[in-house]
């Protein structure tokens, strides 16, 4: 501790590179597009569903507000929130992070599960939140995504996913990796069943969500511009020493491969899933 | 033993790799090559043999055993043509209701912009979702690196054992390192960390059993292995499908650690 300064007391550090100090306030309530870098009021970009303006560009949206968004009003109604993340293997920094990204995401995991109605349909939901650990999958976040598909199975739901993730939650170790298969098994028990799966892309989706339930659904959807991919760009490049081209494993470089059904723009997904979902639904069907 | 010392043990290129094991495990083997859709890789070896005297299917994750082979078989990295003909074998079996041994032995799957282009992920995904309706017992064998979902893709199983040096890891202990302790010399932490041992993974419930390793004697301990897969192998084909199929279902149902969810509201 440095020397009392009473002088201190009256008055606020002037930049967060001042011991204690905090990030100024911008001057008005203004958010830049990280494409076009232009500014927009945030309530404008919250009406647009953080599409940009004029470019167009999809900022990222929290799973709340993803979910709000496609769902009727009121509609949705939240599964499995009782279940969060628990530090089993006592890894070095992972509560601290756990409590960051509560503070930070205002969320208790990184996915938020439930039930609502799309275009009229009822559904099964799941939107994990990119903000939450960088949508990391650990136990927790397995357990909801499993539990929404038996869920849907047992309610004769289909399943509406929107995926945002770095992959597996390293600091639960091996189980985080099991967390694939068992969501695949639950996707497996509900296809069986006769359920429909619509997945849907978010920036990003990258790692063991990619190679696992991102890419089982029976129609798989992206957002434009959304990073897709297994194995991260920059690892990639460092590995074989090439550059890669800048639309690598973007959703656009991902369909033209053939591993996507589409790309929709946010402000249509709403239409397209409810559209979707009507035309799955039958009624010998789930 | 430190965790970091039995990964480098599972890497030494003196271990036994998954064709050592085949030729002692099995006889009257035939080798079965590529997907039927792009192409054969050569770091998935599979087909079929006798296990004492019952037809399986093998499918085995090679790394080589000198440099070029080593190169054929990209070190044991396979790419999305490798998953998909390891599914394929894998269907063949279930049609002729053949029990699939799986040899897993890897750093990972292969990283690189081919495998992305041909959907690395998907692939991997795919392996997931079927080998978990498999309609045939499947065991699987991780005889030294289990490297992530590179591994999983071949380790969905009724059994998973893990050799009593090999590592069974959500990612390496490296490439923890770099992410998370950013520093150099932090890869023995991260192992430690990570809790990648086969002792670690059978305490986890990830694996039943831990198989002693004796290379010295290697055909015995292959023998014993031999013994203990057809031991397996006489259980789950007494096994109706479906309770086969819940099973295998169960056992990865039920690996998650996490507070909250009692009373489940299905």
């Amino acid at each position: 501790m440095s020397e009392f300064n009473i002088a201190d007391l009256f008055r606020k550090p002037a930049n967060q590179l001042e011991p204690g100090g905090v990030p100024r306030k911008p001057a008005d309530d203004r958010e830049q597009c990280p494409r076009c870098k232009q500014y927009f009021p945030r309530k404008r970009l919250e009406k647009n569903n953080r599409v940009c303006p004029s470019c167009g560009h999809h900022m990222s949206l929290s799973a709340r507000r993803r979910l709000e968004a496609v769902c009727a009003v009121g509609s949705f109604s939240e599964l499995f929130s009782d279940i969060t993340a628990r530090d089993f293997l006592n890894f070095p920094g992972y509560e601290e992070k756990l409590k960051k990204a509560r503070d930070g995401s205002g969320e208790n995991e990184g996915v938020i599960c439930g039930t609502g109605i799309i275009g009229g349909v009822r559904c099964a939901l799941f939107a994990m939140e990119s903000a939450f650990m960088m949508g990391s999958m650990g136990a927790a976040v397995g357990e909801r995504i499993t539990r929404t598909f038996e869920y849907a199975t047992v309610n004769r739901l289909p399943v509406v996913g929107f995926t945002a993730s770095g992959g597996a939650r390293m600091q639960e170790g091996i189980i985080s990796l099991m967390q694939m298969a068992k969501i695949s098994g639950a996707i497996q028990r509900h296809g069986e069943a006769g359920g429909f799966y619509l997945a849907i892309l978010t920036h990003p989706t990258t790692g063991g969500v990619t190679a696992s339930f991102a890419m089982l659904g029976d129609i798989i959807i992206a957002e434009p511009k959304a990073l897709v991919g297994f194995a991260g760009k920059r690892v990639i490049e460092h590995t074989t020493k090439s550059k890669l081209a800048a639309d690598f494993q973007t959703a656009e470089f991902v369909l033209k491969h053939g591993f996507l059904d589409a790309i929709v723009e946010r402000k249509q997904l709403g239409d397209v899933i409810g559209r979707l979902l009507k035309q799955h639904t039958t009624e010998k069907k789930i | 033993m430190t965790a970091y010392e039995k990964v480098k043990i599972a890497r030494d290129q003196q271990r036994p790799t998954a064709s050592a094991y085949i030729g002692q495990l099995l006889h009257e083997v035939t080798l079965l090559h590529g997907d039927r859709n792009f192409g054969d890789d050569d770091a998935i070896l599979g087909g079929i043999g006798l296990l004492g005297d019952t037809p399986v299917t093998f499918i085995g994750i090679e790394r080589g055993t000198d440099l070029e082979s080593r190169i054929r078989c990209n070190f044991g990295a396979p790419r999305p043509e490798g998953y998909r003909k390891a599914l394929r074998l894998m269907k063949q079996a279930e049609k002729f209701h053949r029990p699939v041994i799986c040899l897993v032995d890897t750093s990972g799957a292969h990283c690189g912009a081919d495998a992305e282009e041909r959907g690395q992920g998907q692939a991997i995904a795919e392996n997931l979702m079927e080998m978990m309706g498999l309609k045939t017992p499947v065991i699987s064998v991780i005889i030294g690196e289990g490297g992530s979902g590179g591994a999983l893709g071949l380790a969905v199983a009724d059994r998973i054992y893990m050799l009593e040096n090999a590592v069974y890891s959500v990612i390496s202990p490296e490439g923890c390192a770099s992410i998370l302790f950013k520093e150099q010399g932090a890869e023995a932490e991260a192992a430690e960390c990570l809790h990648l041992t086969a002792q670690d993974n059978k305490k986890l419930r990830v694996a039943e059993d831990v198989i002693p390793e004796d290379f010295k004697h290697f055909h015995a301990m292959c023998l014993s292995l031999r013994e203990r897969l057809l031991g397996d192998i006489a259980l789950l084909s007494a096994q109706s499908v479906e309770t086969l199929l819940n099973n295998r279902y169960a056992r990865f149902r039920r690996l998650g650690i996490y507070e909250g969810g009692k009373g489940r509201s299905i």
